[in-house]
């Protein structure tokens, strides 16, 4: 007999409708359990059967990514986190992950907890965490920005100050180092911000953990914070659309204590280290108890059975559907082996964290939850796991959008007031004004900070090392990239061309494209029109991802972001990591000395459609995008590859957002020398789109005059169009098409309104 | 001092000076997260011995210097530093100090260190209320003592800090005693040396980033030298202050006391 609480409301279709089941999803439920379900197990289908724990409408998609490759130890959806290797009989383990709508109703916690979340994910799987990393989107934060009132840019500056704090609060407490990311402030994202978080961890091929529940009797564990009611149901809330009412959702975001965290890694990492007392571990994430106690068992094809008295409990007269839907931080499920229940519990007690053994490992496939003696809820595992309904949407392409009409817009004389406004609009402006507040170089192995095309991280690997250099090192490239304006104008060549430029953004860092994970952040899926982006955005990054041979290891969906102005731009924000095989092949993207000579590889090219020029002169996206191809872009790839490792190249800079002259501006401006440059470019119909058309597959480097001829030969060899630019020197970038001289700016000026433009922003 | 002696003596042969291992002891509180580079630098950089010193022990395991690491001791809970002054491994640290033992706190470190009462002073929220992380300049105050023997005077010195609670503030008897007993170690600069407002990332009176106590041999400074001795991490400009203490021991023994060793017999 499975009881119900004397407190418990009756189950009617209203309360059904409002745990966000459909009629066909509860008569799924009553036939699994073949019984109605009780309240408590209503909640339970609820969140498991949620977007955010399910997958529910994104599940068919998901499959299209290719997730194998002969470096992948542990593939994506099979646990926490995926495992890749990287030589040597080591690993990494690492994911991205989204906090969209607990940040947009209370960004500091909302942020901070994301974080949390993540980390757990890979410490987990067995891994110790080295770094972070953002992707993050807020409204506009500039006064009198196009379609938002002031009282939203007003409200945007006070989200992007909570969440860049709420990162900080929790990244610097525990001890990782926030080493890049990306911030774009856009219309689209008034009313819901995305907080994407990447945690990257680092493991030896034989410390790989897993998620799983076997041996019947093995006891169940709970280790770390005490249960709340905060962030009750959460995972059900990040999988509805953000009204005015949301606020009213404030008890759905959870509080992050990072200290505890701390605790928690350094504990389990210990445990661990005794593989014999630990059969499987699970962080309490989304869903909580229910999702960690189900999908463990589910994964180890046993029960588990589990007593709520025994769950350590910060609030008096919880039900258990309070305690079963709970989303508190800072909580893990350990497995522990029977017979080594004292090893186990000496560990936490060490950190002064208390195990408390809530139940064991059973063999009839049931999730039972007992409570006051009584047994509460009882569910097959397997198919609350994983026989969520699965749904395939109505995917329409919506209708063609015009073009841009280069004849509506007027060719300025004098560029370099574009340009500085460029440089000034937040989404290219320097970001210090966030990355100065991550400690981004804690544990001391961030060697290029935020700043560059990635960020470069050196792993120690045999910290047991005493000699002077001892030790095993590797180095890995990051970046994380999503132009989503081109996602919006054509989501499938939009998604591939961000996948283009990460691993663009590694090789640039002197680095292999490893394998990435992506973020799906789009609006709500019933929608036919955003079904249709998540589809197309969804094949064209696998297709890309095929191509590179970057396999996917993991990552996250989040859907339903909508504000009552409608669906965000499709934003599939991509993580990318590269391996850098060598120190000497770490390149950055700001020129170094007097006299060497710059070149664009990959073209020109043409076509100001889906530029950030277009946008801020006409507030319109739209296309035609750029054309991009594959063989071209490898090609470029592996001309700026080689010349990287052949000791070519001084800076290398990839062209994005604001097209050839922001990146020479950057070239110039983002080191610590900031010298000038003098730049001679081909003669075009427009100048404004040579300056500013936001073409793929170009790169900006800088060479010593006698490395000259070497470049040119690669270039040849890989077929790849050369330009020579100029030479940086003075202290002014000039820009000359023939004999006219389009910008001329010094690069303090440049700087100026570059580095400072979030700032004034936010603290005016 | 068999030691200082023994270390003495070592030092006449070049060749068995390498072999002379220094013994550094990184405190690890609850919350610590800058410990395990601490043990890197002097291990791998350094060349020499480093082991943790846990929190609940009283036992220094024979350190020739103390450690005390940056981190979020406790969670920085109720004040930096404020709650890890009273582990059991601080009664050890303090007795060390007080016999002359080398003791170095380094951001969060130093503010337990504050706390303790091993040095003058307290911390104030960063002025600009924010956790700041960049790389800022150091004037060198002293070229003598365990921490700036290996430097020069008026050497600028490139080190990043990471705080948000790094706003040194003493009262003005405090400060102009410090002054006096040349107990300012390093103050924010620019480029040139010059201690201007700008150049001051968290708005510590006089520009102080590091001060020792009245006798020298202990040292609490707000920048992370770990951060900053390997080219890889962009400066090497931290590994003065290792070589100073490593030289500093090597010449004049550790004023460890064995009395100091409390459980270990």
């Amino acid at each position: 007999m499975i009881a119900a609480m004397p407190t418990d409301p009756a189950i009617t279709p209203e309360l059904i409708r409002k745990h966000g089941l459909t009629d066909d999803e509860y008569q799924l439920a009553c036939s699994i359990l073949k019984r109605d379900p009780n309240f408590t197990e209503l909640g339970i289908f609820s969140v498991m059967w949620s977007e955010h724990c399910s997958y529910k409408n994104s599940r068919p998609e998901l499959k299209k990514f290719p997730t194998t490759g002969p470096k992948v130890l542990v593939k994506a959806g099979d646990e926490n986190a995926g495992v890749l290797d990287i030589g040597d009989g080591w690993a990494i383990a690492f994911k991205i992950e989204s906090h969209n709508h607990p940040s947009a109703v209370e960004p500091f916690q909302g942020a901070a907890t994301g974080v949390g979340g993540i980390i757990r994910d890979i410490f987990t799987m067995g891994a110790r965490p080295v770094l972070c990393m953002d992707a993050l989107r807020f409204g506009p934060i500039t006064p009198g920005a196009r379609d938002t009132s002031e009282a939203q840019v007003a409200r945007n500056r006070r989200l992007l100050s909570g969440v860049v704090a709420g990162i900080a609060h929790y990244g610097n407490c525990i001890g990782l180092p926030t080493v890049g990311g990306e911030i774009y402030f856009d219309s689209s994202y008034n009313g819901n911000p995305l907080v994407n978080v990447v945690c990257l961890g680092v493991l030896r091929h034989d410390q790989i953990r897993k998620g799983s529940a076997t041996g019947k009797g093995n006891p169940v564990y709970y280790v770390g914070a005490a249960t709340g009611r905060d962030g009750l149901a959460g995972a059900a809330f990040a999988s509805r659309e953000l009204t005015e009412e949301s606020k009213e959702d404030r008890p759905a975001v959870q509080v992050g204590d990072p200290f505890m965290e701390k605790l928690l890694l350094e504990a389990c990492l210990e445990l661990f280290e005794h593989n014999e007392a630990v059969v499987g571990v699970q962080d309490m994430g989304a869903a909580g108890l229910t999702c960690s106690t189900c999908e463990t068992a589910s994964r180890g094809n046993s029960g588990i059975e589990i007593e709520l008295d025994r769950v350590p409990q910060r609030e008096t007269g919880m039900v258990p559907y309070e305690t079963m839907l709970s989303e508190s931080q800072e909580r893990m499920l350990i497995i522990a082996r029977k017979g080594h229940e004292r090893e186990v519990e000496k560990i936490f007690e060490k950190w002064d964290l208390h195990a408390a053994k809530i139940g064991h490992v059973t063999d009839d496939g049931l999730m039972r939850v007992k409570h006051g003696g009584k047994t509460v809820a009882e569910i097959p595992a397997k198919q609350l796991a994983e026989d969520a309904p699965v749904y395939v949407r109505e995917a329409k392409a919506p209708a063609a959008a015009p073009a841009f009409d280069p004849s509506s817009l007027e060719e300025p004389r004098d560029l370099s007031p574009a340009l500085l406004e460029l440089l000034g609009h937040p989404s290219i402006a320097s970001k210090n004004w966030v990355y100065r507040q991550y400690d981004h170089q804690v544990r001391a192995g961030t060697c290029v900070l935020p700043g560059s095309d990635a960020a470069v991280v050196r792993l120690l690997l045999d910290g047991s090392s005493k000699k002077n250099g001892g030790g095993l090192v590797k180095y890995l490239a990051l970046t994380t990239d999503c132009n989503a304006i081109h996602c919006r104008i054509n989501p499938r060549e939009g998604a591939k061309m961000v996948v283009a430029e990460s691993c663009r953004n590694i090789v640039c860092s002197g680095g292999r494209p490893l394998a990435g994970s992506d973020n799906l952040n789009f609006g709500n899926p019933h929608k036919p029109e955003v079904f249709w982006q998540i589809r197309e955005c969804v094949e064209g990054m696998a297709e890309a991802c095929r191509f590179f041979g970057t396999p996917i290891t993991g990552g996250n969906v989040s859907l339903y972001n909508e504000s009552p102005e409608g669906a965000i731009d499709p934003t599939p924000t991509f993580c990318m990591v590269g391996l850098i095989e060598d120190a000497r092949f770490i390149t950055t993207q700001w020129f170094k000395n007097e006299g060497d000579r710059i070149f664009l590889l990959g073209g020109t090219g043409a076509g100001l459609g889906g530029s950030h020029y277009l946008l801020h002169r006409t507030g319109k996206k739209v296309g035609p995008l750029p054309p991009f191809d594959f063989e071209f872009e490898k090609r470029v790839q592996d001309a700026v590859a080689d010349a990287i490792r052949a000791g070519i190249v001084q800076s290398a800079h990839d062209c994005s957002e604001g097209g050839l002259a922001v990146a020479l501006a950057e070239s110039c401006m983002s080191g610590e020398t900031k010298p000038g440059a003098q730049v001679k470019l081909p003669s075009a119909n427009r100048t404004d789109d040579l300056l500013f058309n936001e073409a793929p597959s170009r790169v900006i480097v800088s060479a010593a005059p006698d490395k000259v001829d070497a470049l040119k030969k690669i270039c040849a060899k890989e077929n790849v169009p050369l330009a020579e630019l100029g030479s940086v020197g003075g202290k002014d970038l000039q820009i000359q098409v023939g004999d006219r001289t389009i910008v001329d700016a010094p690069v303090t000026r440049l700087h100026e309104a570059w580095y400072n433009a979030i700032a004034l922003c936010v603290e005016s | 001092m068999e030691f200082a002696a023994k270390r003495r003596k070592n030092h006449k042969n070049k060749s068995d000076r390498k072999r002379v291992r220094m013994k550094f002891g990184v405190v690890q509180f609850p919350g610590s997260n800058c410990d395990q580079d601490c043990i890197h630098v002097i291990r791998r950089v350094m060349g020499h011995e480093a082991f943790y010193l846990w929190h609940k022990d009283e036992d220094l395991q024979g350190a020739d210097c103390v450690m005390v690491p940056g981190g979020f001791s406790y969670g920085d809970y109720l004040r930096c530093g404020a709650i890890a002054r009273f582990a059991p491994m601080m009664t050890a640290v303090k007795k060390f100090a007080a016999a002359g033992g080398i003791v170095i706190g380094i951001c969060n470190g130093f503010q337990i260190l504050l706390e303790a009462g091993l040095l003058q002073g307290a911390m104030q929220r960063n002025r600009r209320l924010k956790f700041q992380c960049e790389s800022v300049h150091l004037r060198v105050e002293h070229a003598s003592g365990p921490f700036t023997c290996k430097a020069q005077e008026g050497q600028v010195l490139r080190i990043p800090i990471a705080h948000g609670e790094g706003n040194y503030f003493a009262d003005t008897s405090t400060l102009s005693e410090l002054n006096r007993n040349g107990q300012v170690a390093f103050r924010y600069c620019d480029g040139m040396g010059k201690t201007t407002d700008e150049a001051n990332p968290n708005g510590s009176l006089e520009n102080i980033a590091g001060i020792t106590n009245r006798s020298g041999n202990v040292l609490g400074m707000m920048p992370h030298p770990e951060r900053a001795s390997e080219s890889i991490l962009g400066s090497e400009d931290g590994k003065v202050i290792f070589e100073s203490i490593i030289s500093w021991i090597m010449n004049h023994g550790t004023g460890r006391k064995e009395s100091v060793v409390l459980s270990k017999g």
